[in-house]
């Protein structure tokens, strides 16, 4: 391996990225449009559910209860119906998720004792909305349901009777339970894997299609050499383009920032290294960029998408996904990077996944330089 | 017309059935899809570990611990034995919930004072954070009402039968056990179906003019509009063939429930392939390449899936973003899916998104022949 020769491969493929002023523009725009677009589309935070309330009563109680509804966040009582396939109908066609149905017996109910019950239907098609809508329910009725039976005890003379339970939560790491926080620093695991994928396509498979690569090869440069060179300039972008996500997790999305920046670094070097290879070995082994850029996709976005945490919790899979999640090397990404934004853990908290990722740098890095070489010869 | 027509039809269907690798494009990828995210999509929660602190060492808070060991939801995985090792457990990430019990516990209890139990949580995935506190909440309400009723039948016998309380019933319709399976499914079907139509068209008119032979087309005696139509049709026709492939096998192996009419759904189906068909061939008129064309593509399809309510709740995105989801043609087409297989709602309640995939499809599709016409000339 010749420095010169590598600084001169990587001197042409810089001249060709400021070149194609298409793909630089791409490389550039597409990490900070991929941020706002998953920082903003992808919330699971629910404000201002709409509601539909059929109270079959109408009492003093019953409007009580209502109230309570109307004066939360998390709802929003947007129709009043008063017969019940008004209620499934206002269901049926999504415009509410929740219908509260009030008995016709409630107050009497609560005045003669024995459970009062009150109905809560929930679209739930969504399940993950309706878990959460069914909670912030409970809540509610839990609330007033204690209350009035509180209410009714200190009227018979029951004195000291707080309830029997408090229950007091801490929410550490991200304490105002907000989605984006934890959503936002996966979302850069995202766009490092799916710029990766398109940096190499748009360099191997194109040098394949356009028959240079045989030019390149009559050269003295050596395998490695061309490897090297080219994907240096592509480590300089992708490194840029992690700086420019993390800002913008940090300056746009306030995502609080606890760790080192030494951290952040490391491990993306190491997860760009793991990126770029696996790109450029399938770009060696696919040839098209078509080919390339699909084999890519597959392997790289997917897997960060769905298998690394990102947004579905690694623990709640099916154990032979679980299993399967430890050779996707965005997990070990995802999971460092939530740690160094929220927990803000040390390097040295963080040796076994920085030690996953390298040992996939090394491996994908070695795999791709033997095709490469194996190829040419 | 129709004989060049046909002829243009079996060119097209040849074309896409000798490529080895389309021919897998069109049935791996698809399958291979709808297998992960069915089962690694989930938003549930089973057995998150819980790391349990009692300083009580009393029969009722041995009680409520037994309680939370033997929900589904979770699942006792340490037992430290002070308030650092119980935070260790959570910075290391072995347990998402702390429970802890102050001494006095139980002595509060008996008193009808107020006990308190304190919870930590690991709120790295807010989501999970939630719902886990919701199921807390349900247990400790669960575990305080029957203290509650036993205390009083003790101390106030008559008091007892009287005490008012509420009862919520959850009803949650469509989806009674609150699976992720039964909403991702149906969402994965209209998520595929867009990308690959929409790619599979784009690419097919961008081929002909990279390789040159659009040029033979036009001079042959087909006319424009045979062109396209001959262009659309058969990715029109596949995608319909992937939609039922991939629907039988979805509800098939995941068992997901079919209840709505087969001939509403084919409807949403015909008209959503128009809106993806008409996107693809405006694509193909704004690409000379194929790496153009995937770029724009994958440009169209990230948003389209982002915005489209496929995993992430359009209530939950800020208001700008919600009114441009309306935009999307495959939001439409989800409630389409999601209605028919899980609500069974019919036309009555799905006319209005059948009405906007008519219109977005009309639109985009005079958009991109007027525009396709124009590039030809």
């Amino acid at each position: 391996m010749r420095w010169h020769r590598l600084a001169a491969i990587a001197r042409k493929e810089v001249i060709q990225i400021l070149r194609d002023r298409r793909s630089l523009f791409i490389v550039v725009i597409m990490p900070v449009v991929l941020m706002f677009l998953f920082g903003y589309g992808v919330s699971l935070d629910l404000k201002r559910i709409p509601v539909c309330v059929y109270d079959r009563e109408g009492s003093q109680q019953s409007r009580n209860l209502l109230h309570r509804f109307q004066g939360s966040d998390y709802f929003a009582v947007v129709k009043a119906v008063d017969n019940y396939p008004e209620l499934v109908r206002a269901i049926d066609t999504g415009r509410c998720y929740v219908g509260i149905i009030i008995p016709h017996d409630f107050s009497q109910r609560l005045a003669t004792g024995g459970p009062a019950h009150v109905q809560a239907v929930v679209d739930a098609t969504d399940d993950n909305t309706a878990n959460l809508v069914l909670g912030y329910t409970e809540a509610v009725v839990r609330g007033f349901g204690q209350e009035v039976q509180l209410d009714w005890l200190q009227r018979k003379g029951f004195a000291g009777s707080g309830p029997p339970l408090s229950v007091e939560s801490r929410t550490w790491y991200n304490e105002n339970l907000e989605s984006q926080a934890f959503i936002v620093p996966g979302v850069v695991a995202i766009v490092m894997a799916v710029i990766g994928t398109f940096l190499t396509s748009l360099t191997i498979a194109r040098e394949w299609e356009r028959g240079t690569m045989e030019q390149l090869i009559s050269t003295p440069v050596t395998p490695l050499e061309v490897m090297a060179g080219k994907l240096l300039p592509y480590f300089a972008i992708g490194m840029f383009d992690t700086a420019l996500c993390t800002s913008v997790a940090i300056a746009w999305f306030r995502v609080p920032f606890r760790g080192q920046a030494v951290t952040l670094f490391a491990s993306s070097a190491l997860f760009l290294v793991v990126v770029l290879s696996l790109g450029f070995f399938f770009s060696v082994v696919g040839k098209s960029q078509l080919a390339a850029n699909q084999a890519s996709l597959v392997t790289t976005f997917l897997p960060a998408f769905l298998l690394s945490g990102f947004l579905f919790a690694i623990e709640q899979m099916p154990v032979p996904i679980q299993i399967f999640t430890r050779i996707v090397p965005a997990r070990y990404y995802v999971s460092l990077l939530k740690d160094v934004f929220l927990k803000g853990s040390t390097l040295g908290q963080l040796r076994p996944e920085l030690f996953a990722l390298a040992v996939f740098a090394l491996a994908l890095a070695t795999l791709a330089t033997r095709i490469f070489q194996k190829r040419l010869g | 017309m129709f004989a060049r027509l046909f002829q243009m039809l079996i060119k097209e269907f040849l074309q896409v059935f000798r490529d080895k690798r389309t021919r897998f494009v069109l049935i791996g990828p698809p399958t291979i899809q709808m297998l992960i995210f069915g089962y690694a999509a989930t938003y549930e929660i089973h057995n998150v570990s819980l790391a349990v602190l009692d300083f009580d060492h009393t029969q009722e808070s041995r009680e409520l611990i037994s309680r939370f060991s033997s929900s589904p939801y979770f699942e006792v995985t340490a037992t430290p034995e002070d308030r650092h090792q119980l935070a260790a457990h959570l910075d290391r990430g072995e347990a998402v919930l702390g429970i802890q019990l102050h001494a006095g516990f139980a002595q509060r209890l008996r008193k009808g004072e107020t006990a308190s139990v304190q919870v930590l949580v690991d709120a790295t995935n807010s989501n999970t954070a939630l719902l886990a506190l919701g199921y807390v909440n349900q247990i400790a309400e669960e575990f305080a009402r029957g203290y509650q009723s036993d205390r009083l039948a003790r101390v106030a016998p008559l008091l007892a039968a009287q005490a008012p309380s509420i009862v919520l019933d959850r009803r949650p319709w469509f989806n009674p056990d609150l699976r992720s399976q039964w909403f991702f499914v149906p969402g994965v079907l209209g998520s595929l179906t867009l990308v690959i139509v929409t790619l599979l068209t784009a690419f097919a008119v961008v081929r002909e003019r990279e390789i040159g032979t659009l040029e033979q087309i036009m001079v042959s005696p087909i006319r424009p509009a045979e062109f396209i139509l001959g262009k659309t049709l058969p990715f029109f026709l596949i995608g319909l063939a992937d939609v039922i492939l991939i629907g039988v096998l979805g509800t098939l192996w995941f068992g997901i429930p079919f209840r709505g009419s087969l001939a509403v759904l084919l409807a949403g189906t015909m008209l959503f392939l128009t809106c993806m068909v008409g996107v693809g061939l405006f694509i193909s008129t704004v690409s000379a390449t194929q790496q153009q064309a995937m770029v724009t593509a994958f440009f169209f399809t990230m948003p389209a899936i982002t915005f489209s309510g496929f995993g992430f709740p359009i209530h939950s995105m800020p208001e700008a973003l919600q009114l441009l989801t309306y935009l999307d043609p495959l939001r439409y087409f989800l409630i389409v899916l999601r209605g028919s297989y899980l609500k069974g709602v019919g036309l009555a309640e799905l006319w209005p998104q059948m009405a906007a995939m008519a219109a977005i499809g009309t639109v985009m599709l005079t958009v991109s022949v007027f525009r396709f016409h124009k590039s030809l000339d």
